[in-house]
């Protein structure tokens, strides 16, 4: 009994520190003041200030940037790890090694090497820096992960339903719609939601290959301000909204996971 | 199915162009100096000019305590859900790595409120608060992982031939998840060295680690010195990879959270 209670308050300790922060900024979201951690009085102004846009028309586009790199990156990463991973799953055993690890640099690569190394690359290309080479960016570093996300699922796949369909008259291409990719599905789906997960989250790559022709995200747009030395105070609103929508999602999808294991 | 091996062609291409070109850049930026003539300059200065090299000393300090209290914090975490129901257990590692949706630079000023909030000052030990609320979901992960996919039966074997608690557990369990501890390890040390802003952001810009040097000197045009200060890190990466080169592709994977 003792044990179970001293167990479950330890979980409760490291949950309330992990907590205590973001819950700062939820409370506090719905007060006006500019500093955060002072409260003047509960309002929702700040809610309603980011959709009037107006004044915070720089962070509502730094929202949709975000959003649309982020969609673009994990789209391409999934295109392009599902074919690498299909591919890679027919190659001799020592091709696969030889991919998989270099597969594996962009994930071991702590983020600022990626970034810096991204970086030399545009540069010396003449590239000009904007959306295009953000995205590029963001694929680099998310589809290594949508690779690892659907080679298991292969690998898991008995290959003679691939075999049996081709038998049976089915074409390649008919095959792989009809037996391969419905197998592969959800490697594919967990790897979109990765590479989105990373690519809205990524700061120190998007910083480095972002260019300085204006364009920010959600996460330069904070450090901009961060480092101008105060936070835009509808940031606090709009992480508020972004927290319980991630949590709705969550248990929406946990609660469906149970009843389908049910 | 034989042809899709062609299917690789795409994305090896792409990892030529962005993966391993970039990288050979960095090589090739840090032995040379600005006129692009063939230099050890570069690294002569990392020696000569102590400050870089201190920074990097002190963020491998300040990397292992992160570690270290990662590790002891998040070890009992993991061992506790693993013997918990799956169900409840599944809601309490989602409940621990959904901070992690939330933009870090946010969290991190977030941190920097809950200290200004409880009167605590910011300097080092706001910076070590920091590092471990940042990265602790990263090493409880793989350890649970590890723990729940761990054959109970070798652990009932264990108790059958009369090992006591203490002993089931240095003797069997721990082993059994040092590969765990390593991916979670790798997870949290170089990721802190690495990082930049959080260190700024919690110490008022008076303690910056080894990632905000390499960004220093990038923003301010030393390339070629930024590039070797890469390159240093990069040998970091590789001695840290190949000490356990097998469990790095599955640490990666493990490390992918949910």
């Amino acid at each position: 009994m003792i044990k179970k209670i001293f167990v479950s308050s330890y979980l409760g300790l490291l949950l309330v520190m992990l907590y205590a922060p973001i819950l700062i900024v939820i409370v506090f979201s719905f007060t006006e003041s500019k500093v955060l951690g002072n409260w003047t009085g509960f309002s929702l102004k700040l809610y309603s200030s980011i959709f009037h846009g107006g004044v915070q028309h720089s962070l509502t586009s730094a929202l949709w940037n975000t959003l649309i790199i982020g969609l673009s990156a994990a789209f391409v990463s999934t295109l392009l790890g599902t074919m690498a991973a299909i591919g890679i799953y027919n190659l001799k055993l020592r091709q696969q090694r030889a991919i998989q690890m270099v597969n594996t640099i962009p994930i071991l690569n702590p983020d600022i090497i990626t970034a810096i190394s991204l970086f030399l690359l545009f540069v010396s290309l003449g590239i000009s820096q904007g959306y295009t080479t953000v995205i590029l960016a963001h694929i680099a570093f998310c589809t290594p992960y949508v690779v690892l996300s659907v080679l298991p699922r292969l690998r898991r796949m008995d290959p003679n339903l691939y075999e049996a369909a081709l038998d049976l008259g089915a074409t390649p291409f008919l095959a792989l719609v009809k037996i391969m990719l419905p197998e592969l599905r959800p490697g594919m789906i967990s790897g979109f939601i990765l590479a989105f997960t990373l690519s809205i989250d990524d700061f120190v790559v998007t910083l480095f290959t972002i260019g300085n022709e204006g364009l920010e995200t959600l996460s330069t747009y904070i450090y901009a301000d961060a480092r101008r030395g105060g936070l835009t105070p509808e940031i606090r609103s709009l992480s508020a909204i972004i927290f319980i929508t991630v949590l709705a999602l969550l248990i929406i999808i946990n609660k469906r996971a149970t009843k389908m294991k049910l | 199915m034989g042809r899709r091996r062609n299917w690789t062609i795409p994305y090896i291409l792409f990892l030529a162009l962005f993966v391993l070109v970039p990288l050979i850049l960095i090589i090739f930026y840090a032995f040379t100096n600005n006129e692009g003539q063939f230099s050890l300059s570069n690294f002569g200065k990392f020696f000569k000019q102590p400050e870089a090299l201190n920074t990097l000393i002190y963020s491998v300090i300040i990397a292992f305590i992160t570690t270290l209290l990662c590790l002891l914090l998040g070890y009992p975490v993991a061992y506790i859900l693993s013997k918990m129901e799956s169900r409840k257990a599944r809601m309490l590692v989602m409940l621990f790595i959904l901070p992690m949706w939330i933009n870090f630079l946010i969290r991190t000023l977030a941190t920097v409120a809950l200290f200004d909030f409880l009167k605590l000052p910011l300097g080092e030990g706001a910076l070590i608060f920091g590092m471990v609320y940042n990265f602790l979901p990263f090493m409880i992960y793989p350890i649970y992982n590890i723990l729940q996919k761990t054959d109970k039966s070798l652990i009932e074997a264990a108790q059958d031939l009369g090992a006591n608690p203490r002993q089931v557990f240095l003797k069997t369990v721990l082993p059994l998840s040092l590969p765990g501890i390593s991916s979670g390890i790798i997870m949290v040390f170089m990721p802190v060295i690495s990082t930049f802003a959080i260190a700024e952001l919690l110490t008022i810009n008076n303690i910056k680690l080894f990632g905000t040097t390499l960004q220093e000197n990038i923003y301010y045009g030393m390339w070629n010195y930024g590039a070797a200060l890469s390159l240093i890190m990069l040998v970091f990466v590789g001695i840290t990879s190949l000490l356990q080169s097998n469990g790095s592709a599955q640490a990666a994977e493990e490390g992918g959270l949910i």
